[in-house]
C-alpha cells in the first residue's frame, strides 16, 4: 500500500515537471503504473512512428535492446556544436560499464563495486539528490572474474531496482533513495557474482550470475518486482527440470531435441559446475511474450575433459517470463574452445526476409557471425562473419551451425596460432545499437587474435597448477577496435570506423541520425548515421567502456549522457595496475593492451552533453 | 568467513601503523596469507607456512605482521604488490609474479586412497585408473588445472573424473580439503592432490588413508607433477630476497621438520626427471 502511494507520488512530480515539455502522454502509464516503462503498450521495436517519451528506464532502452533514441533535436547538422552541460563524479575508480537511467526529472546511475546508486536533479542542472550504498560484501570483489563492474539499472513502479557484485538485487525508492528489499540471489563464497542489467517484465525482475571461471552452474531468476521474492529459477545445465525444459520446449535443431541433455551432453556430473553463467542481456517480446538471455562458457573443465556439446553452455534460451519455462534453445558454440561467452545482447526486430516481413531477433555473437534468427522458433534464418574470423569457415544454414576449423582447435600443451577471434570474441559485452531510420545495426566490436603457446605454471590456495599461457594481439590491419555499420538484411558491413583499441562502449543510434560511442583512448564520438564520418568528438577524463544514452530534460532540450572510467576486461591493465610486461595477466588480454597507460588513467565521472 | 577475513585485512593494516608509532625500534615482517586454508595458513596461524613465517620473523627479531586475503587470482596484485606486506611463504619457484628466493621445499601430487581399499597406485600409466573413480581439484577456464587433470584428459581418462573446485565453498574452513574427505567418506576411490594438502588432511579422517607421489614427475608434454616452492617478495626487492635466503640456509633444519610436523611429502630439491621414476611421497 505504502510502496503504491510512493510510486503514485512520483508519477504525480514526472508529470508536473514535464507537462511543458508536452510529449509524454499520461495513457501510456495506466497499463502498468510505471512512469513510461517501455513493457505493456510500448512497442517492443523501435519504430519512428512511436514518438520518444524521453526516458531512458533500463540499461537497453527497451525490451527490444534496440537502444535507439526517438529524440532529433541534436542532429548531423548541429551536433558539431555539442557542449558539456554538467558532469558529475562516481568518486569510484574501477570500470564504469553502466548506462545511466532518466526517470522524469531524475537521473539514477550505478557505480561499479561498491555499487553506489546515486540520484542526480535534472532541474538543478545535475545537483546530488541522494545517493544508496547498499555495502556489498568486500569479499566479492576476490570472486569478480574481470574487474568488478556493474551494468546497470532498470526503473519499474517507483523503484530503480539492480543487482550488486555479492549477488544480491536490491530495490530502492526512486524518491526517496530508501531500500525497499534487497533479495540473496547468489553465493559469492562458491565463486557466484552479479554484474548484469536486469530488466523486470510483468513485475518480475530478471537476473542471472556470474562466475564462470569460478565453476558456478548457471541461472536465470525471476524476483517478484514487489516483495523481493523469488518467484522461479531455471539453471542452464543438468536435468530438464532444474533448466525448466517441459513438454512445451521446441528446439528448431534435432541434436537439441532429447531429454536431459543439460547432462547427457557432459561426461558424469561434468555439468554441476559446468558454467553457462547468464552475465549478459536480456530481451523481451511481449506479443510471444518470450524472453531471449544467452548463456556463457563452459566452465572450469578443460575442453578435452569434457567431450560432448556441454549444453546449455554457449547457447540462447527462449522462456516464458511467467515461469521461466523454457521454449526452445539454441547453441552458438557447442563444445566452446575458445571462451566464447554467448551472452551478447540479443536485437528484436521486424525485418523483410525473402519479401516476408519476420519477427527475428538479430545477434552480433561472439563468435564472430551476425545472426538473424525467427525469434518465435529458434530457425537461424542467417549467420555471416562481421570480423576476421580463422576458428571456423563457414556457416551451414542446413545444419545451422558454424562449420569449425580444425586447424584452429587448441589442446592442452599444442602451440595454437592466430586464433581468431580471440577470448573476448569479434564482440564482447558491449551493446549494438539499431536505427529504424537507417535500418543499420551499430556494433561496437573487437579486432583481436590470439596464440596459445606454452605452459605457464600457477599457484591458487597453495596449489600449484599449470595453464596454457594467452596472448592477445591486434588482428589484421593493426587496430584492436572496430565500430561497423551493419545491414542485417542484405547482410554486409555498410561501412566501419577502426579504432586502436577495443570498442568497448555500448552504442547509441538516434534519430538525428547520428551514432554516439566512446572509446578506451577517452573520445566520446558522433558520427553519421549514414557515413559513419566523424561528427565531433570530445575528450574524456578517464577512457569509455559504459553505454551512452539520449533523454529530453525538463527544459525539453535533448541530452546525451556518457560516464567514463576505464576498466572492465579489457581496460585491467589500467583499473587492476596490472604489470605491462606479463602479457598473459588478465587472461591475456594485457599482452594486447601494453600501451593503454600511455593514453588512460583510471577515473569515474558522468558527463552529460547539449547544445548551447 | 570471507568477509570476516577481509575486514582483518583492514585491520591489519591499522593495527601496524599504530603498532609502529608504539614501538618503532623493531623490525617488522609483513606476510600476506590465506585465512582460510590448512595446512598451508590460518587466521589462526595453525599452518606450515605461518610457523615458517614465525622462523623468520624470529631470526630478523622482528614482530609478524599478517595481511589476510584469500589466495585467488589477484592475490599477489590486491597484497604483495600493492605494498600490504613484503613476503608471501609459499609460491612456486621462479614464479612470474614476483621474484623468488631459493626454494625451501619440493612436493608432488600424490595418490589418496583409503588403506582399506585393495588400490595400489603409484603411476598415471596404471591401467588400474580407467576403473576407478577418480576425484581431483580444478582451477578455471583456459587450460588453467592441476596437472593430473591435464595428465588425466592426455591418457582418454575422463568418465570416472569427478571434479572439486578448489575454491570450494569459502563459508567452510579450509575448502580444498573435501577432495580428501572425499575419499574417506567413499566419494571417490583415489584423488589425485597437492601434496602438503594430502599429507595433512590424510591423518585427520575417520578412516585411515594412504598417500603416493604419482609418476612420472613430468609428464608429456611438458606437465610437471612436482613443484619447488619457495618464498615470494616483490619484484625488485632484492635486500629482502638475499635476507630470506640467508634465514632458509641458517633455519634450513627448524624449516624442514616443520614440514615433517605437517606431513608435507618432500622430494629431494635436486630432482630431475631422471631420479622421478617411482617411490612413495610418504
Amino acid at each position: 500500500m505504502r510502496r503504491r502511494r510512493t510510486s503514485a507520488t512520483l508519477l504525480c512530480s514526472v508529470a508536473l515537471c514535464i507537462s511543458a515539455a508536452g510529449c509524454r502522454d499520461a495513457t501510456e502509464r495506466r497499463d502498468n503504473g510505471a512512469a513510461r516503462p517501455s513493457g505493456g503498450v510500448a512497442p517492443i521495436v523501435a519504430s519512428t512512428a512511436q514518438p520518444d517519451d524521453g526516458q531512458w528506464l533500463m540499461a537497453p532502452k527497451d525490451y527490444g535492446n534496440n537502444r535507439f533514441s526517438g529524440l532529433d533535436q541534436i542532429n548531423a547538422g548541429n551536433v558539431a556544436n555539442l557542449r558539456v552541460a554538467w558532469t558529475f563524479s562516481t568518486g569510484v575508480l574501477r570500470g564504469h560499464e553502466a548506462a545511466p537511467l532518466v526517470v522524469g526529472d531524475t537521473m539514477y546511475f550505478v557505480t561499479p563495486y561498491p555499487n553506489i546508486l546515486s540520484a542526480i536533479d535534472l532541474n538543478r542542472g545535475g545537483e546530488k539528490k541522494w545517493e544508496y550504498r547498499p555495502q556489498p560484501s568486500s569479499a566479492s570483489q576476490g570472486v569478480a572474474c574481470c574487474d568488478v563492474v556493474n551494468r546497470g539499472a532498470a526503473y519499474w513502479e517507483g523503484k530503480i531496482i539492480y543487482n550488486t557484485l555479492d549477488a544480491h538485487t536490491v530495490a530502492v525508492d526512486a524518491q526517496s533513495g530508501k531500500e525497499l528489499w534487497k533479495t540473496k540471489l547468489g553465493e559469492i563464497n562458491r565463486g557466484e557474482t552479479i554484474t548484469m542489467a536486469p530488466i523486470v517484465v510483468k513485475g518480475k525482475v530478471l537476473v542471472g550470475n556470474s562466475g564462470g571461471e569460478f565453476g558456478v552452474r548457471g541461472w536465470i531468476t525471476a524476483v517478484d518486482a514487489g516483495s523481493g521474492k523469488i518467484a522461479w529459477r531455471a539453471y542452464n545445465t543438468g536435468p530438464d527440470a532444474d533448466v525448466l525444459i517441459g513438454p512445451r520446449f521446441q528446439p528448431f535443431y534435432l541434436r537439441d531435441r532429447g531429454k536431459d541433455l543439460g547432462v547427457t551432453t557432459w561426461p558424469r556430473d561434468h555439468w554441476k559446475i559446468g558454467g553457462g553463467s547468464v552475465w549478459g542481456w536480456i530481451s523481451y517480446d511481449p506479443e510471444l511474450n518470450l524472453i531471449y538471455h544467452g548463456t556463457g562458457n563452459p566452465g572450469p573443465w578443460n575442453p578435452e575433459i569434457r567431450p560432448g556439446e556441454n549444453k546449455w553452455t554457449a547457447a540462447i534460451f527462449a522462456r516464458d517470463p511467467d515461469n521461466g519455462e523454457a521454449i526452445w534453445a539454441y547453441q552458438w558454440s557447442p563444445h566452446d574452445l575458445y571462451d566464447y561467452d554467448g551472452i551478447n545482447e540479443n536485437i528484436l526486430l521486424d525485418l523483410p526476409i525473402n519479401g516476408q516481413t519476420r519477427k527475428v531477433l538479430v545477434r552480433p555473437e561472439r563468435n564472430g557471425y551476425m545472426y538473424v534468427m525467427d525469434r518465435k522458433t529458434g530457425e537461424v534464418l542467417s549467420a555471416d562473419p562481421y570480423a576476421y574470423n580463422t576458428t571456423s569457415k563457414g556457416f551451414d544454414l542446413q545444419s545451422g551451425k558454424v562449420i569449425e576449423n580444425k586447424e584452429k582447435a587448441t589442446g592442452f600443451g599444442k602451440v595454437a596460432r592466430e586464433i581468431c577471434p580471440s577470448a573476448p570474441g569479434a564482440k564482447d559485452w558491449q551493446p549494438a545499437s539499431w536505427s529504424p531510420r537507417t535500418r543499420l545495426l551499430y556494433v561496437p566490436h573487437n579486432n583481436l587474435c590470439m596464440d596459445m603457446e606454452g605452459l605457464d605454471a600457477n599457484y591458487i590456495a597453495g596449489t600449484p597448477y599449470v595453464g596454457a599461457s594467452v596472448k592477445m594481439y591486434a588482428g589484421p590491419g593493426g587496430h584492436r577496435g572496430e565500430f561497423t555499420a551493419w545491414d542485417p538484411v542484405q547482410r554486409k558491413k555498410i561501412w566501419s570506423i577502426r579504432e586502436k583499441f577495443p570498442a568497448w562502449s555500448g552504442a547509441l543510434a538516434t534519430a538525428g541520425d547520428i551514432v554516439f560511442y566512446g572509446t578506451m583512448d577517452r573520445f566520446f564520438k558522433a558520427v553519421d548515421a549514414k557515413t559513419g564520418h566523424l561528427l565531433w568528438q570530445y575528450r574524456t577524463g578517464s577512457g569509455i567502456i559504459s553505454q551512452p544514452i539520449s533523454f529530453k530534460g525538463p527544459d525539453g532540450k535533448q541530452y546525451i549522457a556518457v560516464a567514463d572510467g576505464v576498466g572492465g576486461w579489457a581496460g585491467a591493465i589500467v583499473a587492476g595496475s596490472l604489470d605491462p610486461r606479463d602479457e598473459t595477466s588478465a587472461l591475456g588480454f594485457v599482452g594486447a593492451m601494453q600501451d593503454l597507460p600511455q593514453h588512460t588513467n583510471n577515473g569515474g565521472a558522468i558527463y552529460v552533453f547539449a547544445l548551447p | 568467513m570471507c568477509s570476516r577475513s577481509l575486514s582483518l585485512v583492514l585491520c591489519g593494516v591499522g593495527c601496524l601503523a599504530t603498532a609502529c608509532a608504539g614501538d618503532s625500534a623493531r623490525r617488522v615482517f609483513r606476510v600476506c596469507a590465506d585465512p582460510n586454508n590448512l595446512p598451508f595458513s590460518n587466521q589462526r596461524q595453525e599452518g606450515f607456512e605461518n610457523r615458517i613465517a614465525a622462523v623468520i620473523a624470529a631470526d630478523f627479531d622482528a614482530r609478524l605482521e599478517y595481511t589476510w586475503f584469500p589466495q585467488r587470482r589477484g592475490f599477489v596484485r590486491h597484497t604483495l604488490r600493492a605494498g600490504l606486506c613484503d613476503a608471501v611463504i609459499g609460491v612456486p619457484d621462479r614464479f612470474g609474479l614476483t621474484a623468488t628466493t631459493r626454494p625451501y621445499y619440493r612436493s608432488t601430487y600424490v595418490f589418496v586412497t583409503r588403506r582399506d581399499s585393495s588400490i595400489h597406485l603409484q603411476s598415471l600409466d596404471d591401467a588400474a585408473l580407467r576403473n576407478l573413480t577418480i576425484g581431483v581439484h580444478l582451477i578455471g577456464d583456459d587450460y588453467a588445472n592441476p596437472p593430473p587433470m591435464h595428465a588425466l584428459a592426455r591418457r582418454n581418462i575422463i568418465h570416472n573424473v569427478a571434479g572439486y573446485t578448489i575454491y570450494g565453498d569459502y563459508s567452510q574452513p579450509n575448502p580444498p580439503a573435501r577432495l580428501i574427505e572425499a575419499v574417506a567418506n567413499r566419494e571417490v576411490d583415489v584423488a589425485i592432490v597437492w601434496g602438503p594438502l594430502a599429507g595433512y588432511f590424510a591423518t585427520r579422517q575417520s578412516v585411515p588413508l594412504q598417500i603416493t607421489a604419482v609418476s612420472p614427475e613430468i609428464d608429456e608434454p611438458a606437465i610437471p607433477l612436482a613443484f619447488s616452492i619457495a618464498l615470494g617478495v616483490r619484484k625488485g626487492d632484492e635486500v629482502l630476497r638475499a635476507e630470506l635466503d640467508g634465514v632458509l640456509d641458517r633455519r634450513s633444519a627448524e624449516i624442514a621438520s616443520i614440514l615433517t610436523e605437517y606431513g608435507v611429502p618432500v622430494r629431494p630439491l635436486s630432482a630431475t626427471v631422471a631420479t622421478a621414476a617411482g617411490g612413495g611421497g610418504n
